[in-house]
């Protein structure tokens, strides 16, 4: 005790191209960008396999043959393995191969990344069966247990996965929901029957995703040692240590010259110098341990930004109108049966598209500025509404063509 | 402090900067003389203003804004600025100070004299250089030598912006190091909260219209002509919307002649020259404002239109754009998207809503006891 879980978060969303007023009724593409942008969705792609996913699998398929013991779980987003399929082959092969050893878990998630549940059920259990599909094609895997989109949460969230036939759902281990208790256990979500909740700790977690390069931090530099000394420090006091993190920490967020790789490779050995110590997927975190307590959690929480809310994606008027507009137009999009046009709408959905428009601390320069590949929130909402009113005209045409069959 | 003018006899933005920032530099606990060429009534303001010329001027003082192509004016403006020159030095030698603080090229003459006879330091500010007023085209040579060895002589140099920072290093061949930037403020305070009320707009309001506003001088500085060709595409997919012209200069007819050409002239308005109470009426009806300057030093006039609650679009060659991020911004050429993101705020309401929201609070930390507070920091580098 304790057992290390691992979970890595892997996605790329479809970035929209600057798509203006005149392109309505014109350009059906709107994720095509090709030019030198960061809204060039296969120059990103590249450049983030090849600093970040090749190398970091590069590790983990040495960690995995140097120690029988180490697990590690991923949750692949299912228009970043659709990225990967078309442009990428080599970079999916890579991470078929370490599924292929049998201790990568892999979890279940919505295809689109999207907010769905905020808006639909129905349509978040379709995300999810088309997710399942994907994955079981790529993977030849069947994931058991749920992590939604950014990690957002709450009791019905947690009831509704329960009745999809999940065993486990992740969610923030959020101190104002916690309390005086650890995120170092494993809970029942209120008002559930058998569904288990592991909880991301979300300190030793973000020692390592958010402050590993910090220097003003005063625990830098980080080394495996002392990150597995804090890990040995939980012992007694927990049973399971969630890592909950961007797969993209390694090389990525955290550049190779910070030493995140180094630390990567010796971590595993320096953990499982103390005999007590394991490596766990969420499932057999869930089967392993008992609930402890249950947790209620009416409100949503996710693992964005300080305030660890929905309002990232749901924090001005201009997200709420979007939100709203992409779905109410759900019925008529499903009913026109053209698959070119259901992908589209759902591709409108990735929840990055409404991050990219969140103002909040904008002014302040910070982390949502530097993801946005639009040069403000102010230009991705106005793409994304020109977008939204070619695919409503599409609409209203193939409807129209419908009726005259 | 040399200056030019001071509200309420301001032609432009210069009186306005050089009020706010000594008010709040008095504010602060500096001691400011303020220094005009010539007797002329100014409002209330907490510092003394004196006076180079103590007689009252048969004319009104020339506009800081004429430039050599205005034509017959010019000669007239730099024997003005030569006068006030002879009349500060003289002035200076009976009153006691620390240092000297001259705005934009007018007062350099008078500052160079003053440093002469005294000795005091001098630090120049730069509102604007002659590449901005004239658009780049055209400089006068007799202003770019006032303000290149006024820049070369000056013991410190602050400017409104980056951008106008890098004019001076590039154009006048000045020291990075020799240069600070501190931005212009605005003081909410300052503006009227009761509007007058502009008939024709309430009725074109309550017809359903849309009102995009463009406030400055008719020149090519200013970008008027950008604001035309933007207004005519969108015209052609939004047409219940009015795009006005608040302002007056020497492009007023070719800008006319583009709008008839255009054939757009049912859904243009050229009201002239506005101030006060019916500025802030324009202001306030107007559900988008526009700032498409080609060389633009500051340019306060989008922070005053989001102090009047409406949001704002500005050119990326702007000085503003530096400090204000809730803001749609574009290349002055692309009138492409300068048309993409108006016809955004007419069709999309929930747009203009949340800038002017994220603009309104933004705008509180933009106010003149910052300049000030920086300004004060210079005054300590002598």
């Amino acid at each position: 005790m304790p057992a290390l879980c691992l979970y890595f978060q892997v996605h790329q969303p479809l970035r929209l191209k600057k798509y203006r007023m005149f392109d309505i009724g014109h350009d059906h593409q709107y994720f095509n960008d090709s030019s030198d942008s960061n809204r060039n969705n296969l120059k990103i792609l590249s450049k983030v396999a090849a600093k970040s996913y090749l190398p970091t699998n590069a590790i983990l398929a040495k960690i995995l043959k140097n120690y029988p013991q180490f697990k590690v779980s991923f949750s692949f987003s299912g228009v970043f393995l659709e990225q990967l399929e078309t442009h990428l082959p080599h970079v999916l092969e890579s991470f078929q191969s370490l599924v292929n050893t049998g201790r990568v878990e892999i979890l279940s998630e919505t295809y689109y990344h999207s907010l769905s549940f905020l808006y639909s059920p129905e349509e978040f259990a379709s995300q999810i069966k088309l997710h399942q599909a994907k994955v079981k094609k790529l993977f030849r895997a069947h994931p058991q247990v749920f992590r939604n989109t950014e990690l957002i949460y709450n009791n019905d969230l947690a009831k509704y996965v329960e009745s999809l036939g999940f065993k486990g759902i992740l969610a923030e281990g959020v101190d104002h929901i916690l309390g005086w208790r650890s995120p170092n256990f494993v809970y029942q979500p209120h008002g559930t029957k058998a569904i288990k909740l592991l909880l991301k700790n979300y300190r030793l977690s973000d020692d390592i995703a958010f402050r590993f390069s910090s220097h003003d931090w005063p625990e830098y530099p980080l080394t495996a040692p002392k990150f597995a000394s804090w890990i040995n420090g939980v012992n007694g006091s927990g049973e399971v240590v969630n890592l909950f993190m961007d797969y993209e920490t390694f090389g990525e967020h955290q550049w190779a010259d910070t030493g995140i790789f180094d630390f990567l490779a010796s971590f595993p050995g320096q953990i499982l110098k103390h005999p007590d110590n394991s490596f766990v997927t969420p499932s057999e975190a869930i089967d392993t341990y008992p609930i402890r307590d249950t947790l209620d959690i009416p409100n949503f929480i996710s693992w964005a930004d300080v305030e660890r809310d929905l309002s990232a994606w749901l924090g001005n008027p201009m997200q709420h109108d979007a939100l709203h507009h992409l779905y109410s137009l759900e019925s008529q999009v499903l009913r026109t049966k053209d698959y070119s046009l259901i992908d589209d709408w759902r591709k409108l959905q990735i929840s990055d598209h409404f991050y990219y428009m969140c103002t909040k601390w904008f002014s302040d320069g910070d982390v949502h500025k530097y993801f946005n590949p639009h040069d403000t929130p102010y230009e991705a909402f106005i793409s994304f509404m020109n977008a939204l009113q070619d695919l409503k005209l599409r609409i209203s045409q193939s409807t129209s063509s419908n009726i005259t069959i | 402090m040399l200056g030019w003018e001071l509200p309420p006899h301001n032609s432009g933005g210069l009186g306005t900067a050089c009020l706010g920032l000594s008010r709040a530099l008095t504010r602060q606990g500096q001691q400011i003389l303020f220094v005009l060429p010539h007797k002329l009534p100014v409002s209330d303001t907490p510092f003394p203003v004196l006076f180079a010329d103590d007689q009252t001027l048969s004319d009104t003082p020339l506009s800081p804004y004429l430039i050599a192509s205005s034509g017959g004016g010019f000669a007239s403006l730099i024997a003005q600025v030569l006068a006030y020159a002879q009349n500060a030095k003289t002035l200076a030698k009976k009153l006691q100070f620390d240092l000297i603080h001259a705005h934009d090229w007018l007062c350099i003459p008078a500052g160079l004299a003053i440093k002469d006879a005294t000795g005091k330091p001098l630090i120049i500010h730069v509102h604007a250089t002659e590449f901005d007023r004239t658009g780049g085209d055209n400089i006068n040579p007799a202003v770019f030598h006032i303000e290149r060895e006024g820049f070369n002589k000056a013991d410190l140099v602050i400017t409104v912006s980056s951008r106008t920072k890098d004019i001076l290093v590039s154009k006048y061949g000045i020291t990075p190091d020799k240069i600070k930037v501190v931005h212009n403020g605005i003081d909410a305070g300052d503006y009227p909260k009761v509007a007058g009320p502009i008939t024709f707009l309430h009725s074109v309001k309550a017809a359903g219209f849309k009102i995009v506003l463009f406030v400055g001088r008719l020149t090519l500085q200013k970008g008027p002509d950008y604001f035309i060709k933007a207004a005519h595409k969108v015209l052609q997919h939004f047409n219940r919307v009015y795009f006005v012209l608040a302002g007056s200069g020497e492009m007023e007819h070719q800008v006319i002649d583009l709008v008839a050409k255009l054939g757009i002239s049912d859904h243009v308005l050229f009201p002239g020259f506005l101030r006060g109470e019916q500025l802030t009426q324009l202001y306030k009806s107007a559900d988008l404002f526009i700032l498409p300057s080609v060389s633009e030093p500051f340019g306060l006039v989008p922070l005053e239109s989001v102090i009047n609650g409406t949001p704002v679009l500005i050119s990326k060659q702007s000085g503003v754009s530096e400090v204000l991020s809730h803001a749609l911004k574009v290349d002055f050429w692309d009138t492409d998207e300068m048309a993409n993101q108006i016809l955004a705020v007419l069709n999309y309401s929930s747009l203009p809503q949340t800038l002017i929201t994220e603009s309104s609070q933004e705008v509180q930390k933009l106010s003149w006891s910052s300049a000030a507070d920086k300004v004060t920091n210079v005054y300590n580098q002598l």
